[in-house]
């Protein structure tokens, strides 16, 4: 079935900004269908409100507006746009979600647009409950045994089948009492009549417990045609009870006989044939119990997931090109497979690796909330591994996910962990169970035991042991003969030991392993990822490090040497490993960039990255994609091979730039800012001479280790001040500290994380305005290429506050007076590429807080707000063009205001204040783009799923600080016709101002406080700084329920202007759309 | 741990260890690319004469169990992997791989960098390969192998296939009687048409036509099994004279004997299919079907009357002839496996074709 020539304009949903449980890995899947649908000749609409993404680029599609993914706008965008179809199944749950609600209000039938990919019914037959229940069992499918119950009579008999362990749920409770696990009659008795009794209608569901089963997944693909394929099967080592996405997982399936995978795989198919899902990529879930093998379906999600791009990066098989393509007619036969040219992509992709994926986790940035795993979803980023075999994935898999772990190791001494933290850790699935399995085997726990304790199957553990075990005779090896025999070292290579892991068992430094393995000819091979265990010739190049006799990636290079004349100048692009709170998608964009940009001018480009949710590791965005973590080791494997002419550090966030060094010294080429350079910023004092030389001023600061120093050097300084250890573990222990009571609080805090490293101390400049500038320089030349003003006051980390450009409230002369800093720094720091730039301003007294020589998170923002590929500039300035070469947007004159926000994650955590602070919280940003501010700043609420009233309550509580600055914003809330709640002591400043206003209590019984007010939906906006030392806690009770219950709570007083702003803008103008093209030519044409 | 060395034809050669059993074992070397169903794949009688590579590198995983054998012992003639599951984990299993191996005293290596094998297979094609834990020196295995008999002309269904007649009975009632010659047919066959209602009298590949008719069966199945269909000229005399008698179904041996004996030619195929997902097209329906495939040899559609016959399936991946079908005589076959064990199960419908083919067959004939 040829392409569909009845459609011709479709519209693409994009997933937003990233959050937690949808990330980057669906800007991988939009980007692939936007350019699929391109190469067919079809007109893309795009929408999607993050501008970090690859697929916001103005090349990928013709129309793209960075809008935000509400109902309404959508509707906008279709009235505008007139699309024949949407495709909503690439953008993650908002897309899906957003589709449904397109459909139920009735604006497809409207604008007669069809719904490609799944149809509504299909949606809803896969999502509601109910329906999917009904669907499994009409095929005959397994599902966890279930019944409601209305009295005990009823629960005593649906227990009686269900069996023990079970769970009860009673349906319709105040506060949501979440499900209780039963394990025995008794129990059951008192616990079904209690949710009996908190339901308010008296309906309780009992379900059949399969937590420590097995869990499995399978990625599906379906065409019109009603062929069916399994991508990847993928088996979680973690069982049943954590969330799939906060598992490690492997693939393919390790423990199910052929007869049993076959079996799953026809129910698969059943499956999504009685859902329905006409076209494109599904993914199933199902558990199998481990005593006897009965397998039931868990759920269905149908469109691509998570699990989709993890499945196309462990096969080489493009789900989301392909379910693009099927959903415009193309059947799977009709589809070249791109890995091999020669074979349809209607076949099954087998696999000669192992590939494993392990989440990675931020839970030092909430230290209030417990890094217990349970259901729902809590790991921001993940890194996947490819290894010959399930030990060497596993130990790189380990090392690439960057947390001081060099892969299975000895980071901590297990003879240290007591047997019950140790028993504790291993019940109780969390965070770092991993090295606590590795201590019980250290200390003789067998395989069984863990079996029993961590319903971990024996398999994993199995291999685990064997790591363990040959880590031991190593030792002991090296006990007898003070080295390791070449045969041992190749044992251990293959068994993915990495070379630090190896210099702590032979008592030598790296550098000594390294030699000594080279020197018996021990070094990493390549392989490629072929979608098929070699059986066709692969035309891509992607490769993996593994220790075996053959070398792919050598003999692709001699080949190429062999035909090729004037062989491509190579760069290597070093990019960001597994995402995390502070790096995660801008960083990836950047190196894309980088590779488009340097592809496009003939280099032949090499991506060196662990993370299989990006963009940068598509096979199609470099020339060549190295799948490895990114250590000193494993990137020097690469280079030895490839002998680039350039390596580029700054674009992948902190993970390479801590590389740079050791790079250098090794003799890799790194193109752009010098490493020196690099050192200039980072070291203090090196940085204080510098912005002395340059007449520039810099908060008072001071370097101190012990107590009594800190203390002083804070007394010297000034209260308040900015402290936090030299040595930090991802970015952790900020904080402002207002007296010497705190100072020694935190000191008291940090003592174990910075163990013995010294503390630093800034001058904290209350009521000063931050500005973050990124620039690109050539070493001669430099273009600033945004100015941003934040909205937040300094003391909120950048990453976390909201910014405007350009600035809206800062004089021409201290923008001029920035600009100028920002060019010296550049030229005095010898800039060759991005520099980022963060800048106090504290009346009209500006001072340099922090220089990055590097890309910043705010590339892809300003790249989008002026219309220049900023990063690809830089890319090309750094192998050698120059600035005056490029036409570079006069950004004086925009004619639009764009403004970022960020987006936080707080309703993950339970118990974590909401309050922002020094340390970075936010996983994702959107972008408001509008010609006023107002508008700019209402859309990028909007986006950020926080949308501003129209009308309605608004309840403000503020600190003493603010009140002064609070009662002219209650008038004009009050203006526009809200009616005010304020506690007591805000109420009374208000009074003294002439605003009425009504007086809620922050806590109490009845109706007349803030929180009864919250939970009945009386209030449409709070407003409310926290005081300066410490929190009170009726106030983060009530930010709390804010967040529960999704009402919009401002916690700045710069934060509450802005949104007035923006409801002013939105009740007198109302909004519009354009795109960015549009917006671009308007640009041009000015 | 045991040295042993794998050496090819050619004189390429991998170093491993091996498992206990020591000694020599020569064969045709050929990859397969399945990522479960390593039992299935020894027991199957068709690898007879062979070297198995598996191409994932984690092998015996979920170990061993009584149901998912496809003969009563280990047919490969070596066995070749990258790592060697020691411990495995699956509630129906019984033994462990390695220990099952040592039992069937196989010889097997492992530690071999099995892609760098199968690339080069893929290559220069199948060829003789000796595993020994005996002599470590390429030379002079190479030298040995030059002795070894190759796979082509060689009749190595005899090795394989039943002695004596006997009934495998069809599960619940008995709807059809088919005799089966049986050339190393895999027990799955067996079990799947039993499970349709079909009593299988299995009658070894020496019988001939007039005994086979004499059994008063609805219909004739031509069964799987090894090495060139081309040194089988009895099998394939007998096939000829039963063609039109009654109905047939064959399968990968099957088909190329009946490609023969319908007056066409088998050719050997570089590297062969072996694995559990090639694409196959039904050119009736359109649909297509991930099968299990293992065969060396294929049939040349060329070489056969088109008025007569026609090509039913074909594959996606090398257009190779995958199914015939008479336009005539009440004949089918494929040449990849329905049965599955291992592989997916989307070409049952086969099966259900082939009692279709007797039921009409009967009412014509009634």
């Amino acid at each position: 079935m040829p392409k569909r020539t009845d459609i011709k304009k479709i519209l693409l949903i994009g997933a937003g900004p990233i959050v937690i449980g949808q990330a980057c890995e669906f800007d991988y899947s939009g980007t692939q269908a936007c350019k699929a649908l391109r190469e067919e000749g079809f007109e893309i609409v795009l929408v999607n409100s993050n501008p970090a993404t690859i697929m916001t680029d103005p090349e990928i599609a013709p129309h793209t507006y960075l809008e935000p993914l509400t109902v309404d706008f959508l509707e906008l965008i279709i009235e505008k746009e007139r699309p024949d179809a949407i495709l909503p199944t690439l953008g993650g749950q908002t897309g899906l979600n957003l589709a449904v609600e397109l459909w139920e209000r009735g604006i497809l039938e409207k604008y007669k647009v069809e719904l490609l990919g799944a149809k509504y019914d299909v949606i809803k037959k896969a999502e509601d409950r109910k329906k999917f229940k009904e669907s499994c069992l009409k095929v005959g499918l397994d599902l966890p045994k279930s019944s409601f119950a209305y009295n005990m009579e009823e629960a005593e008999a649906a227990v009686k089948d269900i069996g023990f362990p079970c769970i009860i749920r009673s349906s319709f409770t105040l506060g949501g009492i979440g499900g209780s696990i039963v394990y025995s009659q008794e129990e059951f008795e008192a616990k079904a009549r209690r949710g009996i009794e908190s339901s308010m209608i008296h309906e309780i569901l009992i379900e059949e417990s399969i937590e420590g089963w097995k869990e499995y997944e399978l990625e599906v693909m379906r065409d019109r045609k009603d062929n069916v394929v399994i991508v990847c099967s993928i088996e979680n080592l973690d069982p049943m009870g954590i969330h799939t996405g906060d598992s490690i997982t492997v693939a393919p399936a390790q423990t199910l006989t052929d007869r049993e995978y076959q079996q799953m795989r026809d129910q698969a198919l059943k499956l999504i044939r009685e859902i329905g899902v006409e076209t494109g990529g599904s993914n199933i879930q199902f558990a199998v119990n481990p005593q006897n093998g009965r397998m039931v379906v868990i759920e269905m999600n149908p469109r691509v997931s998570r699990s989709s791009a993890l499945a196309s990066k462990a096969t080489g098989f493009p789900i989301a090109k392909f379910a693009a393509k099927l959903a415009v007619g193309y059947s799977l036969d009709e589809i070249r497979n791109d890995i091999t040219r020669e074979t349809p992509a209607s076949f099954e992709p087998v696999i000669d690796y192992c590939v494993i994926k392990i989440p990675r986790f931020t839970f030092e940035k909430f230290p209030e909330a417990k890094d217990v795993l349970g259901v729902q979803m809590k790991s921001v980023g993940e890194t996947m591994a490819i290894g010959r075999t399930f030990k060497e994935a596993l130990q790189k898999g380990l090392r690439g996910l960057e947390i001081h772990h060099t892969g299975f190791d000895n980071a901590m001494d297990y003879r240290i962990v007591a047997d019950e933290k140790m028993l504790l850790r291993l019940r109780e699935p969390n965070a770092s169970r991993i090295f606590y399995i590795k201590y019980a085997l250290q200390k003789g726990m067998t395989v069984d035991e863990l079996e029993r304790i961590t319903r971990i199957d024996r398999w994993f553990l199995a291999h685990m042991k064997q790591l363990v075990d040959f880590e031991r005779e190593m030792i002991v090896e090296v006990e007898l003969s003070r080295t390791l025999a070449p045969r041992t070292l190749r044992k251990a290579k293959e068994w993915g030991f990495s070379d630090p892991q190896l210099a702590e068992i032979m008592d030598c430094s790296e550098s000594a392993v390294r030699d000594l393995r080279k020197q018996h000819g021990i070094v990493a091979t390549f392989k490629g990822v072929d979608t098929c265990a070699a059986e066709f010739e692969a035309y891509t190049p992607y490769f993996y490090s593994t220790y075996e006799t053959e070398d792919e990636a050598v003999l692709r290079n001699q080949k190429i040497d062999r035909e090729v004349k004037t062989p491509r100048r190579k760069i290597v692009i070093l990019g960001g490993g597994p995402n995390r709170i502070g790096q995660g998608i801008e960083f990836d964009y950047c190196c894309c960039h980088a590779a488009f940009a340097l592809r496009e001018r003939g280099y032949e480009t090499i991506m060196v990255n662990s993370n299989p949710e990006t963009v940068s590791t598509d096979y199609d965005t470099s020339d060549r994609l190295y799948f490895e973590p990114l250590t000193f080791e494993d990137v020097m494997n690469i280079l030895d091979i490839e002998k680039p002419d350039g390596v580029i550090v700054q674009f992948g966030g902190q993970t390479p730039l801590n590389l740079a060094r050791r790079l250098c010294q090794a003799g890799a080429p790194i193109i752009g800012t010098s490493v020196d350079s690099i050192d200039v910023a980072e070291n203090r004092e090196r940085f204080a001479q510098l912005l002395n030389q340059l007449g520039i001023a810099q908060p008072r600061n001071a370097t101190a280790s012990s107590v009594a120093q800190v203390v002083a050097a804070a007394l010297q300084v000034g209260y308040p001040v900015l402290v936090r250890p030299s040595y930090v573990l991802g970015g952790r222990a900020m904080r402002i500290v207002y007296d010497e009571e705190s100072l020694l609080g935190f000191i008291d805090e940090v003592s174990d994380v910075s163990r013995g490293h010294p503390i630093l101390i800034d001058k904290f400049l209350e009521d000063a305005m931050e500005v973050d500038v990124d620039a690109i320089c050539d070493g001669k030349d430099v273009y600033v290429a945004g100015v941003m003003e934040h909205i937040e006051n300094a003391g909120i980390h950048s990453g976390d506050s909201a910014c405007v450009l350009p600035p809206h409230t800062l004089s021409e002369s201290v923008i001029a007076e920035i600009k100028d800093y920002t060019c010296r720094l550049a030229l005095a720091l010898k800039v060759v590429g991005l520099l980022n730039i963060q800048f106090a301003v504290k009346g009209d007294k500006i001072y340099v807080l922090e220089v990055n020589p590097r890309a910043s998170r705010t590339v892809p923002f300003v790249s989008k707000a002026i219309g220049a590929p900023l990063a690809k500039i830089a890319a090309r300035i750094m192998v050698g063009e120059k600035l005056s070469s490029f036409s570079l947007p006069d950004i004086d004159h925009l004619g639009q205001v764009a403004v970022k926000e960020c987006v936080l994650p707080f309703s993950r955590f339970s118990g974590v204040d909401i309050i922002l602070g020094p340390e970075m919280k936010s996983t994702g940003e959107v972008m408001g783009l509008a010609p006023t501010f107002g508008a700019a700043f209402a859309k990028s609420q909007f986006a950020a799923n926080q949308g501003l009233p129209r009308k309605g309550s608004v309840f403000i509580s503020v600190n003493e600080h603010d009140k002064r600055n609070i009662a002219f914003m209650a008038k004009r809330l009050h203006d526009l016709g809200f009616k005010i709640f304020a506690t007591k002591g805000t109420a009374k400043v208000l009074r003294s101002s002439g605003v009425a206003s009504s007086i809620l209590d922050k806590t109490g019984e009845g109706d007349n406080n803030i929180l009864a007010m919250l939970q009945k939906n009386g209030i449409e906006l709070v407003i409310n700084t926290p005081s300066g030392k410490t929190s009170q806690s009726d106030m983060r009770k009530i930010r709390a329920a804010a967040i529960m219950h999704n009402i919009p709570c401002i916690t700045t007083l710069q934060g509450a202007w802005a949104a007035v702003h923006g409801i002013e803008s939105t009740l007198k103008e109302g909004f519009t759309v354009g795109s960015l093209q549009a917006y671009y030519q308007k640009m041009s044409k000015a | 741990m045991k040295d042993a060395l794998l050496c090819l034809e050619d004189g390429t050669s991998f170093r491993g260890t091996a498992l206990s059993t020591s000694g020599e074992a020569a064969g045709e070397a050929v990859f397969n690319t399945a990522l479960s169903g390593y039992q299935e794949v020894l027991t199957d009688p068709s690898y007879a004469g062979q070297i198995v590579v598996m191409t994932y590198p984690l092998i015996g995983n979920y170990g061993v169990n009584f149901e998912d054998m496809e003969s009563d012992r280990v047919h490969v003639r070596g066995f070749v992997v990258k790592e060697f599951c020691r411990e495995h984990s699956n509630f129906r299993a019984t033994e462990s791989l390695v220990s099952y191996l040592d039992r069937h005293q196989i010889i097997a290596i492992e530690g071999v960098d099995t892609r760098a094998l199968t690339r080069h297979l893929r290559v220069a094609g199948a060829m003789k390969a000796m595993i020994s834990t005996t002599d470590l020196d390429p030379v002079s295995l190479k030298a040995k192998l030059a002795l070894v008999p190759s796979m082509e002309g060689a009749d190595w269904v005899r090795t394989v296939a039943c002695q004596k007649a006997h009934i495998y009975k069809a599960v619940a009632k008995k709807m059809f009687k088919v005799v089966v010659i049986d050339c190393g047919i895999k027990l799955n066959i067996l079990r799947e048409m039993a499970a349709l209602g079909i009593e299988s009298y299995v009658v070894p590949p020496t019988t001939s036509a007039a005994e086979i008719l004499a059994q008063q069966a609805d219909g004739i199945f031509l069964s799987n099994g090894p090495g060139d269909p081309a040194a089988l000229p009895y099998i394939v005399k007998t096939v000829r004279e039963l063609i039109g008698k009654l109905p047939i179904f064959g399968i990968c041996l099957g088909h190329q004997m009946l490609g023969l004996a319908l007056g066409g030619r088998t050719y050997k195929l570089k590297f062969g299919h072996h694995g559990c997902n090639h694409p196959v097209k039904d050119l009736e329906s359109g649909r297509i079907g991930i099968t299990s495939q293992n065969h060396g040899f294929c049939v040349d559609l060329k070489s056969l009357d088109k008025s007569q016959i026609e090509a039913s399936h074909i594959n996606l991946n090398d257009q190779t002839v995958e199914g015939l079908r008479h336009k005539k005589y009440p004949l089918f076959s494929v040449q990849y496996h329905p049965e599955a064990a291992p592989g997916p199960n989307d070409a049952k419908y086969l099966f259900t074709q082939f009692i279709q083919l007797m039921e009409k067959y009967k009412k014509d004939h009634a």
